[in-house]
């Protein structure tokens, strides 16, 4: 494929290899990651407006580091994200536990359908759909509101690495425990739960990562003192494009691609 | 310890499954009949419903009152949830056309550098797509990082205005779900026995009747699956119609977010929102028929 500088004989490509392929897959990435490089890039602009270079600096991320409203957008989305995580997690492993480990049983295929409904359901409906509950219901938590909406949408990210860790899990050590006197309980907690453990972490970072992202449900469900940091993002950008915005952004770009760095080790881990 | 848990298998079954059950019936399934029920009523002027029945949430989508208070029909909001189809379908064959040959691509390479590339391909996927979509305001904008060097190097003389168009929400769609349509074709592509393209060209297939005819009938259901991926999050659009259409060019989930932030209709934006989730019921019945046809198909061989 790479070499086409063989010039006078043209190489014959193998079946099912085509010219240009390499090239057009070079294009794609650099589409994917322009707008985030450029993103990062402006970020250590020095001007007021984004789009006129002004030199090297790191003004913005001081400002944005110094900023009191970008510091509570973050403790905000720091807490809906731990909260959201901890629970859709939990209520994730024991569906999952179920869904892969008990058998056929009546309801299995509405029960999946169900877990994994908020992935299907465009985002607008979901957040229409729960902000008009809570206001028919009389729900008004503050943050507690945004936790909620996040716990629900969070519990199908969770619930895919679990369960595809479960199914590719052999049986035999969790038999081998119970042959050898341990209880259901112990077989549970030291056999099943050990092996299970990088399929829920797995989970745990991905919700994690969903849920500090999240902006279209938060910005709709969300009042006025549980503004996330995207929805603030959002704000900052109806108000005139300001290197600030690239700054916060960066991090935050730089703290998923982390997460979900790490969470790529840990499965690639669990299938070895 | 094992006192509290119920001692038969149907009993553990429901206990493990009720957290879920409750939050997502309670916090999704419950708040999806009410809005439908919301759609239904009355709006009132200051947000929220008067609790009278009323269709006019639905008659609002094809008609309006004139100053004599007769009906009359008004396309305008047909118009937007057309253009909303058009521009996710475009998006849609944009992603096709744009990640096939890619997820092709990857297929062919060794399987450690697959991964990495999977790995690539999500990346992106999985940060945040509000600042992702704001980066194309920086490039496709006026003075931005595409008419900057055109200008200075002479090749154009005005701004191109490429911001608040459609072409810059279908290129802001294409570029949010790209993964969406790749990953599902790299999943079907990698099942692919390659010993029948050999087989096809040693019949006498040419290079493109061994894809036209052998690979993209087999991976098939990726391309259906990315599809649908792709489109039904691109007909729910906000973000990208938001920034890069400039709020004027809406689609129809900017125009449901506007009946709750702005316009103050609530029955108006869910209906709005009903008419979108049976847009994607039915391409999810759509899906799930094909899929379970061709299970039969591939059972009855």
């Amino acid at each position: 494929m790479q070499n086409p500088s063989s010039h006078k004989r043209k190489k014959v490509l193998p079946v099912g290899h085509y010219r240009g392929l390499g090239a057009w897959t070079v294009f794609f990435f650099i589409f994917l990651y322009l707008p985030i490089v450029v993103l990062i890039f402006y970020s250590f602009n020095a001007n007021r407006m984004v789009m006129n270079w002004g030199g090297f600096g790191f003004d913005w991320y001081l400002k944005a580091f110094n900023n009191d409203d970008i510091q509570n957008a973050v403790w905000n989305s720091l807490i809906v994200a731990t909260v959201a995580t901890a629970f859709a997690t939990s209520i994730a492993t024991v569906g999952a536990l179920v869904l892969a480990r008990g058998g056929n049983f009546r309801g299995k295929t509405i029960s999946l359908g169900l877990i994994t409904l908020p992935l299907m359901v465009p985002e607008i409906v979901t957040a229409v759909a729960v902000l008009i509950f809570f206001s028919a219901v009389g729900i008004n938590w503050g943050l507690g509101n945004v936790i909620i909406a996040h716990i629900t949408f969070c519990i199908p990210f969770a619930f895919m690495p679990i369960r595809a860790r479960l199914e590719g899990m052999d049986t035999s050590l969790e038999q081998a425990a119970r042959d050898l006197y341990a209880s259901e309980w112990e077989t549970f907690r030291f056999v099943t739960v050990p092996l299970l453990m990088p399929g829920i972490v797995a989970g745990a970072m991905l919700s994690f990562v969903i849920s500090m992202d999240d902006f279209i449900i938060t910005l709709m469900v969300g009042g006025a003192g549980s503004t996330t940091l995207p929805v603030y993002i959002y704000s900052m950008i109806r108000r005139g494009l300001t290197p600030e915005i690239n700054a916060v952004s960066t991090v935050l770009l730089f703290v998923s691609i982390a997460i979900v760095t790490a969470y790529w080790v840990v499965s690639k881990k669990g299938t070895d | 310890m094992n006192l509290w848990l119920p001692k038969s298998a149907a009993g553990k079954r429901w206990l493990g499954l009720a957290p879920s059950y409750f939050i997502i019936g309670i916090f999704m399934l419950v708040p999806m009949v009410i809005m439908g029920v919301f759609s239904f009523l009355e709006p009132n002027p200051y947000g929220g419903v008067k609790p009278v029945g009323s269709l006019a949430a639905y008659v609002k989508l094809f008609f309006e009152y004139d100053l004599e208070d007769n009906l009359v029909f008004n396309p305008g909001y047909i118009n937007i949830i057309f253009r909303s189809f058009q521009l996710s379908f475009g998006a849609t064959l944009l992603c096709l056309v744009f990640g096939f040959p890619v997820a092709y691509y990857i297929t062919l390479q060794p399987e450690n550098r697959r991964n990495f590339y999977i790995y690539l391909i999500t990346i992106p996927f999985w940060t945040n797509l509000l600042i992702r979509t704001f980066a194309w305001i920086i490039i496709l904008g006026r003075g931005g990082v595409i008419e900057t060097p055109l200008l200075a190097a002479g090749i154009i003389e005005d701004s191109l205005r490429m911001m608040y168009t459609d072409g810059a929400i279908a290129i802001g769609l294409t570029y949010s779900y790209l993964p969406l349509m790749v990953l599902p074709i790299y999943a079907s592509l990698e099942k692919l026995d390659f010993r029948l393209l050999e087989a096809a060209s040693d019949l006498y297939a040419s290079r493109l009747e061994v894809m036209t005819k052998v690979v993209i009938p087999l991976c098939k259901p990726g391309i259906i699956a990315g599809c649908i991926l792709v489109f039904i999050p691109c007909l729910g659009a906000f973000i990208a119609p938001n920034l890069l259409g400039g709020g004027k060019n809406l689609m129809l989930g900017s125009l449901v977010q506007f009946q709750f932030a702005s316009a103050r209709n609530w029955p108006f934006g869910a209906a709005l929102s009903m008419l979108l989730l049976s847009a994607v019921v039915i391409m999810l019945i759509f899906y799930a028929r094909a899929a379970s046809k061709r299970a039969s198909m591939e059972g009855s061989d």
